[in-house]
């Protein structure tokens, strides 16, 4: 199975009532890649998704592609695509089996083969146990890998997944993500993945795209997203962020609360790092500041420090020292800085 | 468990008000199988009355279950596809249309049977037939089937399920036949009962529109009650519980395990 791509023109989407949940976006996503949206509560995800899947339409002027055809007035059901959505959707009148089934009888595939197909389905989700049992007889986790092998029984072009993980408890998710990498990868099929989860779209996206208000405010890879945010919203989206205020630019250098940071362009206003790009060292450090408060997280401790000018940074620090409210310590920075338009 | 005074009190009220509809009930069945009803019991227990309702009014019964049927093949028909349409709508229309349909339930049966009559009554061949007494009936009794269709399926996440069976292939009539439908049983199958038992049991409708060629049940029970002996009326009662209760156990025993979510 090789990917389809897709390619979105111009698609806005403003619902009866003039609600706009899109404002118009182009988009390309390359044939067998993973590209996870990601962005707050009412940005625009699930419409854009259902805009690709054919269960919206996108207002006038708007084209949607998979390859070379314009599906745009191509109904869902003959746009072969697979779909997952966070309630399972699952037919509760038939059995695992049946469900797996169904695409196949459909599209009216020999029983023969069919029974072939959906015993290799079930075996690649790990369900061949379950094959006659009721949906209402397994778990959340069951639940979505039936709902897994139902939507890719039938190998549909593209699969797009709509927060599939979203109502299982932590460490399920955690596991059938791996699950669901593993496939993507396999398959190389292309897939878009709904999330509001950032650590969800980290681990699997090969490409994220951030939404905010129902316009793209970045596309890149995952390390694009984390190291190089396009903008305050998107930087503030994804991890914690700290921000320093530039004062002064002097000698390749700005100056920022508690120190000196190493910038050359003097248009910055605002520069950022992560908190694992801060480094507590023992002296010469470049920013300074006053010990809030430590919290022992398993892998890092997260120091709060107070650098005056009521700013405060995050500092995920490898050392488990004790420090004291109040203690004095310096830091570096190790990791990407960057500035963003304040 | 220690029970209390007012156990005691509450229990002999739900005992008295049983009675007091279980009686009558109870009285009219003996009534149909005694000798003779004004010397009582003592006079002897027969079939005899059951024996006679049958041979005279056994056409009644056949007509009544027939129409009762194909009543509930109308509804369901009808009303599957209605209580999918007004689910699915779900404006200002439809809850009109919804309102609407209840209508006949809240009107007096004879005042829809007269507007039926001043409509329909001049096709002879359509008013003589029973063709007719079935509109009467669909009418009537369609709310009672739209209302627990649309009520499960709105239950049902039917929306997702059919945006699922589409993504599948599955074109609109595939979707409705294979996903919606099955999906809706527990209710079509409510609705059917209840709607076979109304039908079974409808006069004041039934009344005005039937003929003496198109009789039904009830009418028939009216007409003995009205001009035979009394323990005819009473057999003919009898008859009539044999057919209705087995339904009203079989209603109770579906909205049981709706209730429950068995059949979802
Ligand atoms: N059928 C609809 N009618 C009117 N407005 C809608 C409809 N569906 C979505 N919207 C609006 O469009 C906007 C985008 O919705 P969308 O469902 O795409 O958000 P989302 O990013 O998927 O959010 P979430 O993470 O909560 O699922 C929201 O403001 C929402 O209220
Ligand atoms: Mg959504």
């Amino acid at each position: 199975m090789t990917g389809t791509a897709i390619r979105l023109r111009q698609c806005a989407k403003t619902f009866q009532g003039g609600q706009t949940a899109l404002s118009p976006i182009d988009l390309d996503v390359r044939p067998g890649e993973t590209l996870v949206f990601l962005g707050p509560s009412g940005c625009g995800k699930t419409t854009t998704l259902r805009l690709i899947a054919g269960l919206e339409t996108p207002d006038a002027g708007g084209r949607i592609l998979f390859g070379d055809d314009d599906v745009t007035d191509v109904p869902i059901e003959k746009r072969g695509v697979g779909m997952v959505f966070q309630s399972y959707a699952l037919f509760s009148n038939l059995d695992v089996a049946g469900n797996v089934a169904y695409g196949l009888k459909v599209r009216g595939m020999p029983k023969a083969e069919r029974a072939t197909r959906v015993a290799e389905m079930l075996e690649l989700m790990h369900l061949q146990d379950f094959a006659d049992r009721s949906i209402h007889a397994l778990s959340g986790g069951q639940r979505q890998r039936v709902a897994l092998a139902r939507a890719l029984a039938a190998r549909p072009r593209i699969l797009l997944l709509d927060e599939p993980l979203a109502a299982l408890d932590a460490q399920l998710r955690e596991q059938l993500r791996v699950d669901i990498d593993r496939l993507l990868r396999t398959l190389h099929i292309t897939a878009i993945y709904v999330t509001h989860d950032q650590a969800e779209a980290m681990a699997l996206g090969d490409r994220i795209v951030v939404m905010e208000n129902g316009r793209i405010a970045q596309i890149g890879t995952p390390q694009d997203i984390y190291q190089r945010p396009a903008n305050a919203f998107v930087a503030g989206f994804i991890g914690n962020l700290n921000r320093f205020d530039v004062l002064a630019h002097e000698q390749g250098r700005a100056r920022v609360a508690g120190g000196w940071l190493p910038w050359n362009d003097t248009s910055a206003t605002v520069l950022c790092c992560r908190p694992e790009h801060l480094e507590i060292v023992h002296a010469n450090g470049a920013l300074q500041g006053q010990v809030l408060g430590q919290f022992f997280q398993g892998a890092h401790t997260r120091v709060l420090v107070d650098i005056g000018n009521g700013r405060q940074l995050l500092v995920d620090s490898r050392d488990d020292r004790l420090r004291q409210r109040g203690d004095l310590i310096e830091m570096n920075v190790t990791g990407p800085l960057f500035a963003l338009a304040a | 468990m220690k029970r209390t005074g007012l156990f005691t009190l509450q229990l002999a009220f739900t005992l008295l008000v049983c009675a007091f509809m279980l009686v009558p009930i109870v009285l009219s069945v003996m009534a149909g199988l005694t000798r003779n009803y004004f010397q009582g019991i003592e006079s002897g227990l027969t079939f005899d009355w059951v024996i006679q309702v049958w041979t005279a009014y056994a056409p009644t019964v056949w007509l009544s279950l027939q129409l009762a049927l194909a009543c509930a093949l109308c509804c369901v028909v009808i009303g599957v596809p209605a209580a999918y349409a007004l689910v699915r709508l779900d404006n200002r229309l439809s809850r009109a249309v919804e309102e609407l349909l209840v209508l006949p339930v809240a009107m007096p049966g004879f005042a829809t049977a007269l507007a039926l009559l001043l409509t329909y009554g001049h096709y002879s061949g359509f008013r003589s037939s029973a063709g007719f007494i079935l509109v009467g009936h669909v009418l009537f009794t369609l709310p009672f089937l739209v209302r627990p269709v649309m009520a499960v399926m709105q239950r049902s996440h039917l929306p997702v399920l059919e945006e699922a069976a589409a993504s599948l292939g599955a074109g609109p009539a595939r979707r409705f036949f294979g996903i919606v439908v099955p999906n809706a049983r527990a209710g079509i199958l409510a609705g059917t009962l209840m709607v076979i038992t109304l039908s079974l049991g409808e006069f004041n409708l039934t009344w005005m529109l039937h003929t003496p060629l198109t009789k039904t049940l009830p009418v028939g029970l009216a007409d003995s009650y009205a001009s035979a002996r009394l323990e005819v009326g009473s057999a003919y009662t009898l008859i009539f519980l044999m057919l209705i209760v087995p339904l009203l156990v079989a209603l109770q025993v579906v909205s049981n395990r709706l209730s429950r979510g068995a059949l979802r």
